[in-house]
């Protein structure tokens, strides 16, 4: 058996133990209640590196509802995955908990010892960069969110049952895992970009990515010399494979796609390339037909955590309410929360310091009566921007964003950051009530 | 709402973005790293195809050429009615669903540009052996998935200079249509961080 299995094993038995002892309300003498570890349960991966306890199981989760280990023939694996906000305390995930989304490949295996990036195109000098000579340039370390572009849409396409978007047991993993939020380290691209001299007829960027798929995104050069960093650090640590090892794009407040992963290649350029998924696949659906392509910044959104779906209240009395807001715009100012369904908004205390384009913690205090309530909230960033209510947002794409809707329509809806509502139930259970 | 004076804001950081490059281009600023690619290192990694074509290689092919390609290297995963399967998208079809609420995007009934075709097979088909077809095959290839679109003939040939040419159904259907209106967002109208 390794450890991983008597790990489980013994995480069976004694939370069923410890179970018993909740409900019980027991408390017994201090000693008997922290078991030592036991001799051979304290391997060198607790010391070495770390990991976490093993009462702590929570995990990401795969986009269609799988974790891209099904053997079944002729299903398709997963190549995405959902962060659990859910289990998320303050504004940095862990990097083991970032959303992943992968566009079908397995993240490559880089040796940066001979990872190359290059830079070339309307530039009057092209360059090559290794890893080391990277490290060795001005760095910065920055707070950011990464959002993917569909995170929260409410097409009912790409779950499996039981867990789509818009019905009541969608929890928030579910409805907003595809953000997630680091500490991140690494060049300003402004910095390569001006050592390499950009032509004036330079107006576009093409990045590109190392993996099978060479993924690649058109991005304004506008953006590539404001914020746009090449990162190499996520919380402290060396980026992971899956986040893009070694070198990524990040541009901070821009959807998931143009921070393209195991990043070796910007070419400076007069005009958007028209990638496959630029020109095809990210574009999203008006319902008369016209495509919009190329939204580029995520808007206000933010979402309670806890309560949230899936969740359980133990009874009537004292709850803290919080959730996460962030913005592509830049800073939340305001974080305001509704318990009964939107009629009343009070002001959450929004956790400092706020770092722009990043999440946010809010927090309010709450006393529940027992009876049934519909809690959400809603953001302002420091530019003034509102996050929508569906209805608003809807009126705004012309699409009658409703339940009803989407049971004819596969439209994919991106940049859904319309106001997530959760009923709580006077049973205690708490459930998705987006179109409720 | 955005305020006007972050308009402005937006609009002088892209004034100055713009100066700046070319002012700084004079000369590199940090001293002794990076180093000039060679000819044909660039050449290896340039494989991005932009609107006008000027990246696609020598090479050409047709449909006659492409159908038993497809037949041998993509009907596993697309169908060899083209129409797909559980592993590839419908790569025909679709035409006049577009604004309705079903969609079916196809090359023949959505994609805006034909580069874009030729671009993503030759980056990344087919799936586990990307990187293995000849500009010739891909030229074939993309030739094609064009005709069995109804949008060449059976017998035309794909080259650098034919395939940039190709006029895509759908191109219109994207908004804003026109590319250089893409970056001003503002003027888009683009609110909430989404753009109507």
């Amino acid at each position: 058996m390794n450890f991983q299995q008597s790990n489980r094993r013994r995480f069976l038995k004694e939370s069923a133990a410890l179970a018993g002892l909740a409900s019980a309300g027991v408390i017994y003498p201090a000693g008997a209640q922290t078991p030592e570890p036991a001799g051979d349960r304290r391997p060198d991966e607790w010391y070495d590196y770390g990991v976490r306890s093993r009462f702590v199981q929570s995990i990401r989760s795969g986009t269609n509802g799988r974790h891209g280990r099904d053997p079944r023939p002729g299903v398709p694996r997963d190549y995405g995955f959902r962060t659990p906000l859910q289990d998320v305390y303050g504004t940095i995930t862990p990097a083991s908990l970032h959303f992943i989304i992968n566009h079908g490949y397995d993240p490559p295996d880089i040796n940066p010892a001979e990872h190359r990036l290059m830079i070339h195109g309307l530039v009057d000098r092209p360059l090559i960069f290794t890893f080391d000579e990277l490290l060795r340039l001005p760095s910065v370390t920055r707070m950011h969110f990464v959002e993917c572009a569909g995170n929260s849409t409410v097409t009912d396409s790409s779950f499996a049952p039981g867990q789509a978007r818009m019905l009541p047991p969608a929890t928030v993993q579910v409805t907003h895992g595809l953000t997630s939020c680091s500490e991140w380290t690494g060049v300003p691209l402004s910095v390569l970009l001006e050592q390499a001299g950009v032509k004036r007829e330079g107006t576009w960027i093409v990045a590109e990515g190392a993996e099978q798929g060479m993924h690649m995104k058109s991005i304004p050069i506008a953006k590539a010399m404001d914020d746009t960093l090449v990162v190499y650090g996520q919380n402290g640590e060396p980026i992971r494979p899956e986040q893009g090892y070694p070198l990524r794009l990040l541009t901070p407040g821009y959807e998931g796609i143009n921070n393209v992963k195991w990043l070796r290649r910007v070419k400076v350029v007069d005009q958007p390339y028209m990638g496959m998924r630029e020109s095809t696949k990210y574009p999203s659906l008006r319902a008369d037909g016209k495509a919009r392509w190329f939204q580029f910044e995520l808007g206000p959104k933010s979402v309670i955590t806890r309560p949230s779906g899936g969740q359980q209240m133990a009874g009537p009395g004292f709850y803290e309410i919080t959730g996460l807001a962030w913005s592509g715009g830049g800073a939340i100012r305001k974080v305001e929360v509704s318990t009964d369904g939107g009629r009343n908004w009070k002001e959450a205390e929004v956790q400092g310091p706020v770092s722009r384009k990043a999440h946010t913690r809010f927090r309010m205090a709450w006393n529940w009566n027992g009876s049934e309530a519909v809690i959400q909230s809603r953001c302002t960033d420091d530019r003034g921007d509102l996050q929508p209510s569906t209805a608003e947002l809807g009126k705004f794409i012309k699409i009658p964003l409703s339940l009803d809707y989407f049971k004819e329509s596969s439209l994919n809806i991106s940049h859904f950051n319309a106001i997530q509502p959760w009923r709580v139930k006077r049973d205690g259970s708490v459930e998705n009530a987006i179109f409720a | 709402m955005r305020s006007s004076r972050s308009h402005l804001a937006a609009l002088m950081t892209l004034v100055l973005a713009l100066g700046c490059g070319s002012a700084l281009a004079q000369a590199p600023r940090f001293q002794g790293v990076g180093r000039a690619p060679t000819q044909q290192e660039i050449n290896a990694w340039d494989i991005a195809i932009s609107l006008d074509g000027k990246e696609l290689p020598p090479g050409s092919g047709n449909a006659q050429q492409g159908a038993p390609l497809f037949a041998a290297k993509c009907a596993v995963c697309h169908g060899r009615d083209l129409a797909g399967t559980a592993h590839g998208p419908a790569l025909t079809g679709g035409t006049g669903t577009i604004n309705t609420a079903r969609p079916k995007k196809t090359i023949g009934s959505y994609w805006p540009f034909a580069t874009s075709i030729w671009d993503y097979i030759n980056r990344a088909m087919p799936r586990y052996q990307e990187g293995s077809l000849t500009a010739d095959q891909v030229y074939a290839l993309t030739a094609f998935l064009l005709f069995r679109n109804e949008i060449i003939g059976e017998n035309e040939v794909m080259s650098a200079q034919s395939l940039p040419q190709v006029q895509m159904p759908n191109r219109d259907g994207f908004t804003p249509v026109r590319i250089e209106d893409i970056p001003d967002t503002v003027k888009r109208g683009c609110k909430f961080g989404t753009c109507p």
